[in-house]
């Protein structure tokens, strides 16, 4: 799972055809091109500002710029990454004008591998994916990673929620990929501990309703 | 040497990632076979991780995607991407 995405090469290669179109002047194409990573840019955006309106504004920008500066794309990093390192340059620059800037506060004590206890239920090993059309669990799940510490739900957004590789997520945050990890842990420890006691109510709840699917693991 | 709970919570993220040096994985896999506990809360936070990758959770706001485009096209009607000369070395 570290390893980077593969890339299919025809789509790749498509890609690189659409850029070049839209060099040579067919400028529509730009649509084209960035359709399949809106959402992802979105939730880049959404992981910094915290707030929806605003990262609309800075997905809108960085597709922007992304046009403009399309001839700067060299095709050495895949244009996924390209347009989401935009985004975060976008969504990290209005914050900082907004006085607003992540502050890694991190101590090095707590990124120790560090203490803690997890929640430790043993009947809550379905996945109640089905049960995600109740705005219950969105909810919960939103509120929980929207509470991390600023570094923590950036590294859990990229890797989790995009699933990025920890090769691709260390590249993004310019970080290593052995504090990519450490971080990643302590993210998803946390989460573990707030969700697992909610995501157990709704889950029992849920199960009366018969609405569980078992998911069988990669 | 057996592995303590404790020890095995620290190896939760990179067992679950599959990144662990096979030794250590190991270790953890035994202490997991007896440990109802620690299995359970492996689980979970597999669970946790699968949820927040579905599309559902992080929706994008309704039309997005049309403002998006539609803002898009009020620059693609009149301006060219600029020339690579132009990008700040």
């Amino acid at each position: 799972m570290t390893s980077p995405a593969p890339v299919d090469p025809r789509e790749a290669a498509s890609e690189q055809e659409l850029i070049s179109s839209i060099l040579a002047g067919e400028r529509d194409n730009f649509h084209l091109l960035i359709r399949p990573y809106e959402q992802q840019l979105y939730r880049t955006a959404f992981a910094l500002m915290k707030n929806e309106a605003e990262a609309e504004d800075v997905v809108q920008d960085a597709v922007l710029k992304a046009y403009r500066k399309l001839a700067g794309f060299r095709g050495d990093s895949k244009f996924s990454t390209w347009l989401i390192a935009i985004t975060l340059n976008e969504a990290r620059a209005r914050l900082r004008k907004e006085n607003r800037a992540t502050l890694d506060s991190l101590d090095a004590q707590r990124e120790d591998g560090g203490d803690f206890t997890p929640a430790a239920l043993t009947d809550w090993r379905e996945v109640p994916l089905a049960a995600l059309e109740r705005l219950e669990i969105r909810d919960l799940i939103q509120r929980a990673v929207a509470e991390l510490p600023d570094t923590y739900r950036e590294i859990v957004t990229l890797r989790d929620v995009e699933e990025l590789s920890v090769n691709d997520t260390a590249a993004l945050l310019g970080i290593s990929v052995s504090l990519v990890k450490v971080r990643l842990h302590r993210a998803r420890m946390m989460l573990q501990k707030k969700l697992v006691p909610h995501l157990k109510l709704v889950g029992k709840k849920a199960s009366k309703a018969r609405i569980f699917g078992r998911l069988s693991w990669l | 040497m057996a592995l303590s709970c404790r020890h095995v919570w620290n190896h939760i993220s990179e067992y679950i990632d599959n990144t662990l040096d096979p030794q250590v994985r190991a270790e953890v896999e035994r202490h997991l076979a007896t440990c109802e506990i620690c299995s359970a809360i492996i689980d979970s936070t597999r669970n946790i991780i699968i949820l927040m990758a579905d599309e559902r959770v992080f929706e994008l706001p309704l039309d997005f995607s049309k403002r998006l485009h539609a803002r898009l096209d009020e620059v693609l009607k009149h301006e060219d991407p600029e020339p690579l000369g132009m990008v700040p070395q």
